[in-house]
């Protein structure tokens, strides 16, 4: 509680400006159900496919129809919801009371929570799910008749957990889809189950989110435990009474953000449990661009900004989502500046891009967090379905020191230059979508009070300079430069790639030429909402999605949003102690940081973009030399060494946790096959053995010697009764 | 001597028959201890069958009673079956080891 003064953005107690209780009931929207049902029943029809063994594109022709019609639904359901929020209920699921008490109940049911929030993840889920679907149904032809159907039948279940997880109007149907999407992503990054390398990467992308859940479920029954209810409206409702603050002082309270930190850093890849993304890079590529990169990797974003409320009971929880954000960020961009492997990069940069989106929820700026998201969302997508179809049409070659030139290439244009497009973004080029998003989330560092967030301010903008330089880094050594490549050690189908000579690779085809056009309009026009004007609330600055997330549960966590403050951008950081510190913007250089980080980001990003052209465009062995020099030096060889092995951060949790795993297991085969087995199972089995043993010379097996001692037997039985008969029984009767 | 004179007076009294009985049993068990063919020490407890049956029959008679007689079905129909069971184990048995001699089947012993 002493840090209250510090860092209390709550807005104060019964003066909520959108009511957001007055979340209705809305049956004429069930129609909205769709978006769940028609990757299930696309689930369904693919899992026919398989098995009547169909060898056609038909599998992805019903999967891109089926997300398309999803995508549909949700835009009209955007155009068809009222504002602050509509509940649509399918059917019930779990509503059971047992009394009437506090919490004597539990209802978790089918239910849709139609708000501007769910609405803005599910139209960008739905729509980049349909365009990569439709990507994917040619960089799959290989796979015709063999995987075709399992891995569209692993999109559909993947699209309806996520549709659940968005749409959900309670916790636990979002622990459904947490864990479907969990499940989704095993499915189909461990796609090519025959490579071993893919069922590592599946296992650990499973193992690792696995302790991110435990987080999650932890989380919902303390959050029903607490406040006597897992629905969204529910619990807003409950937060908003007077006397809230009374009621829910306690442990619980503190510990619910922290626990649901651990889940959205599982999911979302933050520092502790960010290692098994980078794996799981060996599935198929649209994969990692609509799983692991675009869509379900922000979950993690969105539960947070979905329960902002009780993040905001606690305030240090939120500085620790800001530096682990932060730091996540430097640490993935310094990974990613020294990998090969574009993919790789590219899943380095999506753990950075994450990390900006944590820095932007810890730094107040739900806005900037979804914002970044959106934005991503497309030129990540965009610059994975490049790497694929790069990778698609070079047998699998992924090490940007064997491809040159591509933009000479002929047929190869439109992938260089979409790909040109997405790394501008992604560097934050200034003007592009992500340049805008990034600043929104590097400008609220500075603006909000936090300990150290100066300081993690200036590491952001470092780690934006890193990001230019990566980032270009691919595009300048794959695009750019003098023609030149070679075959990746890849097959695909009857195809016959010659590893020498005659390897020509093949230029991808209309239908992916498409969809990297389409993303990459898409990836410039998502700087156009910045630019629009407000509609929820004049106050406001950030355009359309600030519109959609004021009307949500993430709405405190919008800069320039305070329901009792008027104009003024910081207010929503004002403190405990009432709104009289709106002059308290830090100033950066003397300007306002939302004026200064537009100069600042931009020129980092090009000195970033400045370096990648030396090095890896005009004097490409002048970064071999560098790293020659590097190496030789003692007190500087260890940095590009650290960055190659990823920080050894693999090898730290091999010797931390596998190896002690892998010896405590040992030691219990021993004991179980020991101790369990030897002693008990196996040692009482030998009991009898040993008694039968012991007993068996008197199983003499003669006959006959046998039937002597039983007539012996028999006659001393007959010679006593007749003793007895005739002198009196022993104890005197009869 | 008492019954072997009754005897050749004509009159067949309970003890002439318990006689038989355990004249039957006694021969039963004495070929049964003795014989090492299975098939003999099988016909000997058949011997020893029909001593029990003569001494059901006689007693039933004393007492006036018929379950003896009953009894005496019931036990033919036994051993009967039994008779079934036992020769086809022998047959098992002599398939086994090609003989019939019951030395042969006392390995459980060491």
């Amino acid at each position: 509680m002493m840090l209250h003064g510090l860092f209390m953005p709550l807005v104060a107690p019964g003066t909520p400006a959108v009511p957001l209780s007055d979340v209705i009931s809305a049956p004429q929207l069930s129609w909205a159900g769709l978006i769940l049902l028609l990757p299930l029943v696309s689930l369904v029809l693919c899992g026919l496919c398989a098995a009547f063994r169909v060898r056609s594109k038909l599998p992805a022709v019903i999967t891109s129809a089926a997300l398309a019609g999803a995508f549909v639904t949700s835009v009209m359901l955007y155009f068809s919801y009222e504002p602050p929020g509509e509940v649509v209920h399918l059917f019930d699921w779990i509503n059971v009371s047992w009394g009437s008490g506090a919490i004597e109940s539990f209802s978790a049911n089918f239910s849709l929570y139609i708000d501007s929030l769910s609405l803005l993840w599910i139209m960008f889920v739905t729509g980049l799910g349909t365009l990569i679907t439709i990507y994917a149904s040619e960089y799959m032809e290989p796979d015709l008749g063999k995987g075709y159907s399992r891995f569209f039948a692993g999109v559909s279940v993947f699209l309806f957990a996520m549709a659940s997880l968005v749409l959900s109007d309670n916790l636990l149907m979002l622990y459904l889809g947490w864990e479907g999407v969990g499940f989704a992503s095993y499915w189909l990054i461990g796609y090519y189950y025959q490579r071993p390398a893919a069922v590592a990467a599946a296992k650990k992308a499973f193992i690792v989110n696995r302790i991110g859940d435990i987080g999650l479920a932890l989380a919902i029954y303390l959050i029903w435990v607490t406040f006597g209810t897992v629905q969204y409206d529910e619990l807003t409702t409950v937060l908003q009474q007077e006397n809230w603050r009374e009621s829910f002082e306690g442990w619980t309270t503190s510990a619910i953000p922290f626990l649901l930190m651990l889940a959205a850093f599982g999911k979302s890849a933050q520092l502790p449990l960010y290692v098994w993304l980078p794996d799981a890079m060996e599935g198929p590529t649209p994969v990692s661009a609509l799983i692991h990169a675009a869509t379900m990797v922000t979950a993690g974003i969105y539960l947070v900004a979905r329960t902002y409320p009780l993040f905001l009971l606690e305030p240090v929880s939120l500085q620790v989502v800001a530096w682990v954000g932060g730091l996540t960020a430097l640490l993935a961009a310094t990974i990613g500046m020294a990998q090969y492997d574009i993919k790789r990069i590219m899943a380095y940069s999506t753990v950075s891009q994450l990390g900006y989106m944590f820095l932007g929820l810890g730094v107040l700026t739900t806005y900037g967090a979804a914002y970044h998201v959106f934005t991503h969302a497309f030129f990540k997508a965009l610059l994975f379905l490049t790497c694929g179809a790069i990778m698609h049409g070079f047998a699998g070659q992924l090490d940007l020191r064997k491809i040159s030139g591509l933009r000479h290439l002929p047929g190869w244009r439109i992938t260089a230059w979409t790909m040109f497009i997405g790394a501008l973004c992604l560097a934050g080029f200034p003007l592009t979508s992500g340049y805008l998003s990034k600043d929104v989330i590097l400008a609220e560092t500075f603006v909000t009070q936090g300990p150290g967030f100066r300081i993690l301010g200036w590491l952001a903008i470092v780690t934006a300079g890193l990001t230019a330089y990566y980032t270009f880094r691919v595009w300048f050594r794959v695009c750019a430069g003098p023609v030149a490549f070679e075959a990746g050690d890849e097959y695909h189908g009857d195809e016959d790639h010659g590893h020498t000579g005659g390897f020509h690779p093949h230029a991808p085809r209309f239908v992916i030429n498409t969809v990297l056009i389409i993303l990459a309009v898409g990836a410039l026009m998502a700087a156009l909402p910045y630019f629009m004007s407000n509609q929820a609330d004049e106050r406001l600055v950030g355009g359309w999605v600030a519109d959609m997330v004021h009307d949500s549960t993430a709405r405190q966590g919008i800069p320039g949003f305070h329901p009792d403050d008027v104009g003024h951008a910081d207010a929503g950081h004002s403190t405990a102690h009432g709104h009289d510190d709106s002059h308290a913007h830090a100033l950066i250089l003397g300007m306002d940081p939302h004026i200064a980080m537009y100069w600042i980001s931009g020129t980092v990003g090009m000195i970033g973009l400045f370096f990648a052209a030396w090095l890896h465009l005009w004097k490409r062995d002048h970064a071999d030399a560098l790293r020659r020099w590097m190496l030789s030096k003692l007190w500087l060889g260890w940095l590009p060494r650290a960055m190659e092995r990823k920080w050894y951060v693999d090898e730290f949790y091999h010797a931390l946790i596998r190896s002690p795993l892998w010896i405590l297991g040992h030691i219990f085969y021993a004991f179980d096959r020991f101790i369990i087995d030897g002693i008990f199972v196996d040692g009482v089995a030998r009991i009898p053995r040993g008694v039968a043993r012991w007993l068996q010379p008197l199983q003499a097996g003669a006959v006959q010697s046998l039937a002597v001692v039983m007539a012996g037997g028999a006659m001393i039985i007959l010679l006593l009764m007749a003793l007895f008969m005739q002198f009196g029984w022993p104890g005197g009767t009869a | 001597m008492m019954c072997l004179l009754a005897s050749a007076m004509g009159s067949v009294s309970l003890a002439h028959a318990l006689l038989l009985s355990g004249v039957l049993m006694s021969i039963g068990l004495a070929g049964f201890v003795s014989r090492r063919n299975l098939i003999v020490m099988f016909l000997c407890t058949e011997l020893m069958f029909q001593a029990v049956v003569v001494a059901m029959v006689a007693f039933g008679r004393w007492y006036w009673d018929f379950s003896g007689q009953v009894f005496v079905i019931f036990i033919l129909t036994v051993a009967a079956a039994e008779a079934a069971l036992a020769l086809a184990l022998v047959v098992l048995l002599h398939r086994r080891r090609a003989t019939l001699d019951a030395d042969a089947w006392t390995e459980l012993r060491e």
